[in-house]
């Protein structure tokens, strides 16, 4: 009983901090750009496939292959702003809105169209042996995947709040015109934020895939779909929230799947959304509006 | 040579003309105010002149450049800063990192360090309080912030929008006298107010602004004892 309560928990974790590193995403462009990204969930679906084509087509190298698919991301990442969101910036919400939408799709026709629906089986290119702990057992991409995931959130904690860049990153998403006062160049903020949280996406897409080992165009909505849920469980636009939504979101769904039903799990965690924000509206580690002086 | 020269300066909001084709100055070393009710179009006039809104029409001059078409961002470091209306604090950030922003584009590491030390030796509150986060401050302390981090940049020029509004009378005199011990130290000024009387008492040329018009101008001193003046801005 023990054994199984500690393997869920663990498994939790993993997929958890897979949604956080995706949900670090959706809440930093939400924090500096003011939208909601819905195509972000395909770039994990880029990801994937850039991936694939790295080390199954080109014959790269894994970590080679894996600096590709980051790099491909983040320019795609920065090009969508450019080409589909910067025109919409004086736009009502709503236009920017049904605009991220027709982005998600148009990714994943394009997807369609290249790699047509048939999934495409993957065999993981993370192949760590698995770890006994008492009796416990944790696999090989359970450990990179946490290890990961931990370096990576240290690194952008820091990076946020201890750079220079990472201070222009919070003024942009507090006050875009006096940051701009202050010499910030908003455009390449924002172009920087979603270049940061298309790398995340890619490494998610990355760890997710060799945990599936399985290609389809739509394999980024669900993990897009939750790792939302998770942003705004944690407070969106707030990254310990990200990181937290994530994780606690990975550790229901595994629990529930596990002891109460596996049907039930995503409306378990839907519900769960509910009660928090019925109780904190702003989510979990979300921040109360200031009220101006 | 004038430190800003602007000239016939049009601003628009959609239809709306908010100013209408303004011509003003401010000489190097200069105290310039300019005065003007609610709605006169005295924080449009400063959002263009820092590259904030694009004129319609004019041409806006600083330190011998055309900055009419420059964007905000680039005009900081060409040594014209903004302390806006309202302070707009980055409330979320720490009093040290608001004042560093100030200094964002700046790269001479030795020579911020030297800003920072004169600024907190001007507002030692800022100093007391670096660590504590912005929007904890008191609206006077927010206002003090607000101009340490305009001078962050070491700027041969500053604007500032409404420096006294809403503070009490005694940060309201506090502020007027760090505005002169700016300029003293030789930082050009360019003050908008709805405090005209105080406006005037520390300023050389002031220019009085109705309805996106330049109704008025001259030394300060004169507009003071102006009949008109007296009767719309300064009485009591
Ligand atoms: N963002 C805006 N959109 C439309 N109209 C505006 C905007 N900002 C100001 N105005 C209008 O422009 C005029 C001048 O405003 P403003 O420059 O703020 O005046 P002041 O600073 O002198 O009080 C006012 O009539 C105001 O309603
Ligand atoms: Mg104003």
């Amino acid at each position: 009983m023990l054994t199984s309560i500690m393997e869920q928990l663990i498994n939790g974790l993993r997929t958890g901090s897979i949604y956080a590193l995706i949900a670090l995403g959706y809440t930093m462009v939400y924090g500096i750009a003011k939208m909601i990204n819905f195509a972000h969930g395909d770039i994990i679906m880029v990801g994937a496939y850039t991936l694939y084509i790295g080390i199954a087509l080109l014959h790269l190298p894994v970590i080679p292959a894996m600096v590709l698919t980051a790099a491909v991301c983040s320019v795609l990442g920065m090009l969508i702003e450019k080409i589909a969101y910067k025109p919409l910036r004086k736009a009502p919400p709503l236009a920017v809105l049904i605009t991220a939408i027709g982005m998600s799709y148009f990714l994943q026709s394009v997807a369609l169209l290249i790699f047509s629906s048939t999934p495409i089986p993957f065999k993981s290119v993370i192949n760590l042996n698995a770890v006994q702990i008492g009796t416990v057992n944790i696999s090989g991409i359970t450990i990179v995947t946490l290890a990961v995931t931990t370096v990576i959130m240290i690194c952008l904690t820091l990076f946020i709040n201890k750079t220079k860049a990472g201070s222009a990153m919070r003024a942009v998403s507090e006050d875009r015109g006096a940051a701009e006062l202050m010499g910030i160049n908003v455009n390449r903020t924002i172009s920087m934020t979603f270049a940061i949280g298309s790398a995340l996406a890619a490494v998610a897409g990355i760890l997710y895939i060799c945990q599936y080992q399985s290609l389809r165009p739509t394999l980024g909505a669900l993990p897009g779909i939750k790792a939302f849920v998770a942003a705004v469980l944690g407070g969106i636009g707030s990254v310990p929230g990200a990181m937290l939504g994530g994780i606690v979101l990975g550790l229901i769904e595994s629990l529930s799947k596990a002891y109460i039903s596996t049907e039930l799990a995503d409306a378990i965690v839907f519900g769960v959304l509910v009660i928090v924000l019925l109780v904190r509206p702003s989510g979990l580690l979300g921040k109360k509006k200031l009220v101006k002086v | 040579m004038a430190m800003l020269k602007v000239t016939d300066m049009t601003v628009n909001y959609g239809v709306i003309q908010a100013v209408k084709g303004i011509s003003f100055q401010v000489e190097e070393g200069e105290i310039v105010a300019l005065i003007g009710a609610n709605g006169a179009g005295k924080t449009t006039t400063l959002h263009t002149v820092t590259g904030m809104i694009p004129p319609k029409a004019g041409t806006i001059e600083f330190d011998g450049k055309d900055i009419t078409k420059t964007p905000a961002h680039r005009i900081v470091s060409m040594g014209l800063a903004h302390v806006p209306e309202g302070r707009r604090v980055f409330a979320q950030l720490t009093v040290l990192e608001n004042l560093r922003m100030g200094a964002y584009t700046r790269k001479d590491k030795d020579g911020i360090e030297k800003t920072l030390t004169e600024i907190y030796r001007r507002f030692p509150r800022l100093e007391e309080r670096k660590s504590q986060l912005a929007g904890t401050l008191s609206g006077g302390e927010q206002q003090m912030l607000a101009m340490g981090r305009a001078l962050m940049s070491k700027p041969k020029m500053i604007v500032m929008d409404e420096p006294s509004m809403g503070l009490s009378p005694l940060y309201v005199s506090e502020i007027f006298k760090i505005i002169q011990d700016i300029n003293a130290s030789g930082t050009t000024v360019l003050l908008v107010e709805q405090n005209a009387k105080k406006a005037l008492s520390i300023a050389d040329k002031a220019y009085v602004l109705e309805t996106g018009n330049i109704v008025l101008s001259g030394d300060a001193k004169a507009l003071m004892n102006d009949d008109s003046v007296k009767k719309a801005y300064l009485s009591e």
